[in-house]
């Protein structure tokens, strides 16, 4: 078995049983960069000295009888992530030269617990977009082919695209993500690999780049949903730097992945049964309901009549957010500057944010800026945060009868790199499935659970109560085993 | 609701966002594309309904009012693209 080939909860084990060191582990991963990276452009850097470093230390400590639950585990982080001491860019040119002289509270916490950071992903600009092309360091490419059309290059997804794709072709065991409105659980089903978001205030926000900050959460992205819940541990817990951090406990998710789902209601949403999803997405849908009901659970139709106004609801708040958030770019304190001779501050800031952002992000802060201008602001941001408050309540009245709620994760498997590009509205609809948790603050956990007619992976969505991720693993769990999805990408490490 | 040329030059201006005249137009027809696809939400009826501002908590919580973090000027000037001192260098504002 070649190293890269290891879950990370097997990857710990045989760290334990000492079958392979966490220098050889790491080195192998390295090399799976080397050779890969070039093609898919997942990385934006690689930490390569400092990772063989603490991984040499790693070794050490375990010698010492001294090992944290992520001991020597080679993972990656979205450049989303600030890390001290390691550009932080979130893969835009406003950021050029930034070195973050501090690091974020998760990957503050996954060093705690022993991980050792192979580098930082390409992930689409300030989180921005649903296709990983909106990266001002060039798009990431999906390790999956057509088994009709293999020349295509597929997108993997966005905004995580980097963090799916590496995981997916084995250059790194997991690696953080971050999701907003199907960030993290689009480029998982994308990637045939399993990905959870949180719920609202479970990670902590500290030192992640901002862009709609009622709705981005932290979490990760991994080739099983235990791997998940290993990794979602040692991310979650209360910070008191975060001002939304939730002060609850964090149980032991992995142990809930087993837990199997008898007597567990299952919701099935009506309002996502869309007009133009491809069938087979239909079917693998009712495939897995199916399991389910093997296992012992019982699925209950609902509805959550809000549905359909989520995404346009979405297209308010968070430009609205993100034209708030992103006006600290300004040219000023950090990153790139913008001037000609003459320039006054204020032709320095809007030359510095006309050079620094790219189209999307732009469309985005002048959307939200007109939704929050005078005159504006009643009829669409209040109005929205209002539509808000209807979709979380029909979440409320449903979870009053059902346990979780079980949909699609994506209305179709990974697009061509030149397809659905011009049109802004297009693209937004990736995310109909996913967006709604984010807006209600939800967990949602994406699992791969089969292939398309063109061998593409497709992936099922578990959302649940808030901080009830226990269940979610649970039903993702049995989802997972029911449909034990072993297929791999053409482009992965240990092959070719 | 659609925007015209002078209105997407006024947001831009309010976002401090220098747009050039041939992009303009272009940004223009993509914004009322997105507006449009928006406006579907005016039909919601919304009377009597509390605005949701986030999804956490729904009261912050309160700290001690103490410094907890400062006295690190240099770090917070490290990244700066130009600095004078103990300060953030820019252009010159008053005459």
């Amino acid at each position: 078995m070649h190293p890269t080939d290891f879950t990370l909860a097997g990857a710990a084990e045989a760290l334990h049983e000492g079958l392979i060191s966490s220098v050889e582990l790491t080195q192998a991963h390295l090399d799976a960069i080397a050779a890969l990276n070039p093609r898919l452009n997942a990385f934006l850097a690689v930490t390569a000295e400092a990772a063989l470093r603490e991984a040499a230390a790693s070794d050490a400590r375990r010698k010492r009888g001294d090992a944290r639950p992520l001991e020597g585990l080679p993972i990656a982080n979205k450049d989303l992530f600030c890390t001290e001491g390691v550009a932080t860019t979130a893969a835009s040119r406003i950021l050029a030269g930034f070195i973050p002289p501090y690091e974020s509270t998760v990957t503050a916490q996954l060093r705690r617990d022993g991980a050792v950071f192979l580098g930082k992903l390409n992930c689409d600009e300030f989180a921005m977009g649903s296709s990983n092309t909106t990266s001002a360091f060039g798009p990431v490419e999906n390790p999956w082919r057509r088994g009709n059309d293999p020349d295509a290059r597929l997108v993997p997804g966005g905004s995580s695209g980097g963090s799916a794709a590496a995981v997916a072709a084995r250059l790194a065991l997991a690696a953080t993500a971050t999701d907003t409105g199907g960030s993290i659980r689009q480029p998982a089903a994308f990637c045939g690999i399993a990905g959870i978001k949180p719920t609202y205030g479970r990670c902590s926000r500290f030192g992640i780049v901002a862009f709609a900050s009622s709705l981005d959460q932290a979490g990760p992205v991994a080739r099983t949903v235990e791997d998940c819940a290993v990794l979602l541990r040692s991310m979650a817990g209360f910070d008191p730097k975060d001002s939304t951090s939730a002060d609850v406990p964090v149980p032991d998710f992995a142990r809930a992945c087993g837990r199997g789902v008898k007597g567990l209601r299952i919701g099935v949403p009506r309002e996502y049964r869309l007009d133009g999803t491809p069938p087979e997405i239909a079917a693998l849908w009712e495939q897995g309901l199916q399991w389910l009901r093997a296992e012992g659970a019982e699925t209950v139709e609902i509805s959550l009549p809000h549905t359909k106004y989520a995404l346009p609801t979405y297209y308010i708040v968070a430009p609205a957010e993100a034209s708030s958030n992103l006006a600290r770019y300004d040219g000023v304190r950090f990153g790139l500057r913008e001037t000609v001779a003459g320039s006054d501050l204020r032709d320095l800031y809007e030359r510095t944010r006309a050079a620094g952002f790219g189209a999307e992000v732009k469309r985005r802060i002048l959307i939200g800026t007109y939704v929050l201008s005078a005159g504006y602001y009643d009829a669409y941001y209040l109005q929205a945060q209002k539509i808000r408050a209807l979709i979380k309540r029909d979440f409320d009245e449903a979870f009053g009868r059902v346990d979780a709620i079980v949909t699609p994760a994506t209305p179709s498997a990974a697009f061509g790199m030149d397809e659905k590009q011009d049109d802004p509205v297009t693209m937004y609809l990736n995310d109909v499935f996913t967006v709604t948790a984010n807006l209600a603050g939800l967990p949602g956990l994406a699992v791969p659970a089969g292939l398309d007619h063109q061998g593409l992976p497709l992936g099922l969505q578990v959302i649940g109560r808030a901080f009830d991720e226990e269940t979610v693993f649970a039903v993702g769990g049995a989802i997972e085993r029911a449909a034990n999805f072993r297929a791999l990408p053409a482009i992965r490490a240990g092959v070719g | 609701m659609s925007l015209d040329t002078a209105t997407v030059r006024r947001i831009a201006a309010l976002a401090r966002i220098r747009l050039e005249a041939a992009e303009v137009e272009r940004m223009q027809t993509e914004l009322n594309d997105i507006l449009g696809w928006i406006e579907q939400l005016q039909a919601v009826d919304t009377a009597g309904v509390e605005p949701m501002a986030g999804a956490g908590a729904v009261a912050l919580r309160m700290r001690e009012d103490v410094v907890t973090d400062g006295g690190v000027a240099p770090r917070v000037l490290a990244n700066a693209p130009d600095r004078e001192g103990e300060y953030f260098g820019v252009p010159k504002v008053v005459e």
